[in-house]
């Protein structure tokens, strides 16, 4: 992506700072963590060493314990624990010239790979056209090279690829180095190594390496989603070359709809959760009615979610949920068709939560006619049926307070239009609310009405996104002027936002649009964000 | 009316159709495109005999091998167990089998076992005998019935059939964990049965040998 023209501002006078927490949708007391994940993820490979921090399990036993006595102790330790394990993954240093230093090695190593899939003549399916042409291929390998999952193709026939990645992989490190990236061309090879597991990305998307690293980081969090760390510590702890396949049978569809998600959904890129628009008064009805009718013990989190939007969050006091954990939860409710037949009874791991152990899920929809799922987590697994009770009465009272036809309605419309926002010249904008963890983004409309223009706008979000929060050279705004519109970054310590302007538009006008903008999402942060945190 | 209840899990391979079968039986419905059950989802039925009314909780589990830790959740305390396999494949039929040894090591009450040969309007494609499945069966004293999601075959009286064994389990073995009801008005008894019971089960099994009979327990729990 050519830049025009750029200018990157000190931030002056018209640059209002707004005082903490009261910016738009800002807040102090979130129920999401309001770590900024992305820049933990861009750091991630340096905290290698910290693997208890990456892991932070025992708050499910801690739960069970806490339970089974009737005064609980102070969680906050827990908590603490956890967010010390983001600060300390988040005050590693690394800076983007080690990718450029790999560049070079990566050039050295290019040839060979591209070298060996040309021998393996007989392996068509890295040669087919369809295959070589997809922008944005996903393995998953276990440590000791066997295939676990490919986004394109069967698996099973890229033994030989996966093979030469794991070469790759264990070359560098039998120099006590690790890969992080390849550049080759358009494409970029970017690699994850976790405990047993490779992951590694070849793209020529817009992606920058650690926005694709932070997508890595998702997909290798649906895996422990589905199996919990300490599991798949144990099997591969007793076998080195496992086939990790056997276990994750059915659960492809998650990776699948995981990583198409990502292409278009700006949640993940931001680290920040999508409310569904709804009228304050109708969202604490529905608070209120889970508080009410599911006060039962060792209920973590009730969650009421629709399109992969939150409409509502209801937690255990002192635990909260980290914006990742969340998009996974989202991810396993649009997956999963069978969650609409009837209610379901699942096990899911966290693991920003607790990536040691399961908690269970009581998920059904509200109605058969409502999008709205709602989540009912627990560390009891015996508690389905109690559960169960909980919702038809959450429901009842829901229908009695008519905020299930509320909800369905704000479904079935159209969240917002950037013409309701009443400033000429500006044609779409993120904004992510930095200590609640939450965005807000108006429709995608003319001319962003096609896919590809909707592919390219998301490119261009990236773009600025990865240009904002550079590791060597953080910004704190940015003014771009592209060939077909003009886009505005701006960071402060409470909010972020990018907006995407005519390609006319001048400095001032973009600078007075966006204080207006500041003023009307501030005007509707009450329908676009969730402000308070109910608990238990 | 006399009213029994009873839970029911189904189990099998991944694919065999279990969901298929439940759902043809709650909701006389087939799709094709049934997606893989998640964890395990719970249906509710009732099946009407000439002299008794019994309502199955049914725990339809997810087949994929991840789920298998998690299947002694949903076979405890069960009373009775359908075992699906696919007439089309061999090794889901072979899976049938280490679900019954499973389920006879850890479960030490009478329980129904029902063995459903699924599937079988593709008789043109079958990999296991019809003989095969019965012979089976019979040697582990289930019932056997060859059925159909597709063409609604066999499920209904399937359904039927263990209504009735778990009628005869209720009525000959006291320590069976299920509980008879008299029931005076229908909609009221069933309000009063469905919500607490389910705290009380597994009472039951810690206190199968006290010589109580568990429906005054439940009795006194519902009070």
């Amino acid at each position: 992506m050519a830049s025009e023209n750029e200018t990157v501002e000190p931030p002056g006078d018209e640059f209002k700072t707004l005082d903490e927490g009261n910016e738009p949708g800002g807040r102090r007391d979130g129920f999401l963590v309001a770590s900024d994940s992305f820049e933990d993820f861009a750091r991630l490979e340096e905290a290698k060493s910290s693997i208890k921090d990456r892991h932070p399990s025992g708050t499910i036993n801690k739960i069970v314990r806490e339970g089974s006595c009737e005064d609980p102790p102070d969680k906050q330790d827990e908590i603490e624990s956890v967010s010390s394990g983001i600060a300390s993954m988040a005050t590693e240093e690394q800076n983007d010239s080690a990718f450029s230093d790999n560049g070079n090695v990566a050039e050295q190593v290019a040839p060979t790979l591209s070298a060996s899939i040309h021998e393996e003549e007989e392996l068509d399916e890295v040669h087919k056209p369809e295959w070589k042409g997809q922008k944005k291929h996903v393995f998953i390998l276990s440590e000791a090279g066997k295939p676990i999952y490919s986004r394109y193709g069967a698996e099973d026939k890229l033994v030989t690829i996966m093979g030469v990645m794991q070469a790759l992989v264990s070359f560098v490190q039998d120099s006590k180095d690790s890969m992080r990236c390849i550049i080759s061309g358009k494409h970029k090879f970017v690699f994850l190594t976790r405990d047993h597991l490779l992951l590694v990305a070849v793209s020529c998307t817009s992606s920058s390496t650690p926005q694709l690293l932070l997508q890595l980081n998702y997909v290798y969090n649906q895996v422990l989603s589905v199996l919990t760390y300490s599991h798949i510590n144990k099997i591969f702890k007793q076998r080195h070359n496992y086939d990790l396949r056997r276990l994750l049978t059915g659960a492809e569809k998650f990776f699948d709809s995981l990583l198409n998600l990502m292409d278009h959904e700006p949640g993940f890129l931001l680290s920040a959760v999508r409310c569904l628009p709804l009228p304050s008064a109708v969202r604490d009805v529905v608070a209120q009615s889970i508080v009410q009718h599911a006060k039962v013990k060792d209920l973590v989190f009730a969650i009421l979610i629709a399109n992969n939007q939150l409409i509502t969050l209801v937690r255990m006091k002192k635990y909260f949920l980290h914006p990742a954990d969340l998009h996974l939860i989202f991810n396993l409710v649009s997956a999963s068709e069978s969650f609409k037949t009837a209610e379901s009874w699942t096990p899911i791991c966290l693991p920003k939560f607790d990536s040691g152990g399961y908690l269970h899920a009581h998920v059904s929809y509200l109605d058969d006619n409502c999008a709205a799922c709602l989540l009912l987590l627990t560390v009891d697994r015996d508690m389905f049926f109690t559960l169960s009770e909980c919702k038809s009465k959450i429901v009842e009272r829901l229908h009695r307070y008519n905020c299930i036809e509320a909800i369905r309605e704000a479904l079935t419309k159209y969240t917002y239009s950037i013409s309701q926002v009443g400033i000429p010249d500006l044609r779409h904008f993120m904004y992510k609310s930095r200590s609640t963890a939450q965005f807000t983004s108006p429709e995608l409309e003319s001319p962003y009405h096609t896919a590809s223009e909707q592919e390219r706008i998301f490119g261009l979000y990236q773009y600025l996104h990865h240009r904002m929060h550079s590791t060597s050279r953080p910004l704190k705004i940015l003014f771009h002027v592209g060939s077909y519109e003009t886009l505005l970054g701006w960071v402060t310590s409470g909010f972020e936002l990018y907006a995407v302007f005519g390609p006319l538009v001048t400095k001032p006008t973009a600078i007075n649009s966006i204080n207006k903008l500041l003023k009307w999402i501030k005007k509707e942060e009450d329908r676009l964000f969730i402000l308070n945190s109910p608990t238990f | 009316m006399k009213s029994v209840e009873a839970k029911v899990v189904v189990l099998g391979t991944q694919g065999v159709g279990k969901t298929s079968v439940v759902l043809r039986y709650v909701g006389n419905s087939f799709n094709r495109a049934v997606s893989p059950t998640i964890g395990a989802s719970f249906f509710t039925c009732k099946v009407l005999l000439d002299s008794c009314r019994v309502k199955l909780q049914v725990w339809d589990t997810a087949g994929q091998e991840r789920f298998r830790s998690m299947a002694p959740m949903y076979y405890r305390n069960a009373n009775a167990a359908l075992l699906v396999y696919d007439i089309t494949s061999a090794a889901s039929f072979e899976d049938v089998k280490s679900w019954v040894s499973e389920l006879k090591k850890n479960i030490d009450t009478a329980i129904v076992m029902c063995m459903l040969a699924n599937k079988c309007d593709l008789n043109n494609e079958r990999q296991v005998p019809k003989e095969e499945g019965q012979e089976y069966a019979a040697s582990i004293g289930a019932l056997f019935l060859e059925t159909s999601a597709i063409s609604n075959e066999g499920i209904r009286p399937a359904f039927l059939e263990v209504a009735k064994e778990l009628l005869k389990l209720c009525e000959k073995v006291p320590n069976s964990g299920l509980n008879l009801y008299e029931t005076m008005s229908q909609e009221k008894s069933n309000n009063n049965i469905v919500s607490p019971r389910n705290h009380v089960k597994t009472n039951f099994v810690g206190n199968l040998h006290d010589g109580r009979e568990p429906e005054q327990q439940e009795r006194h729990s519902c009070c």
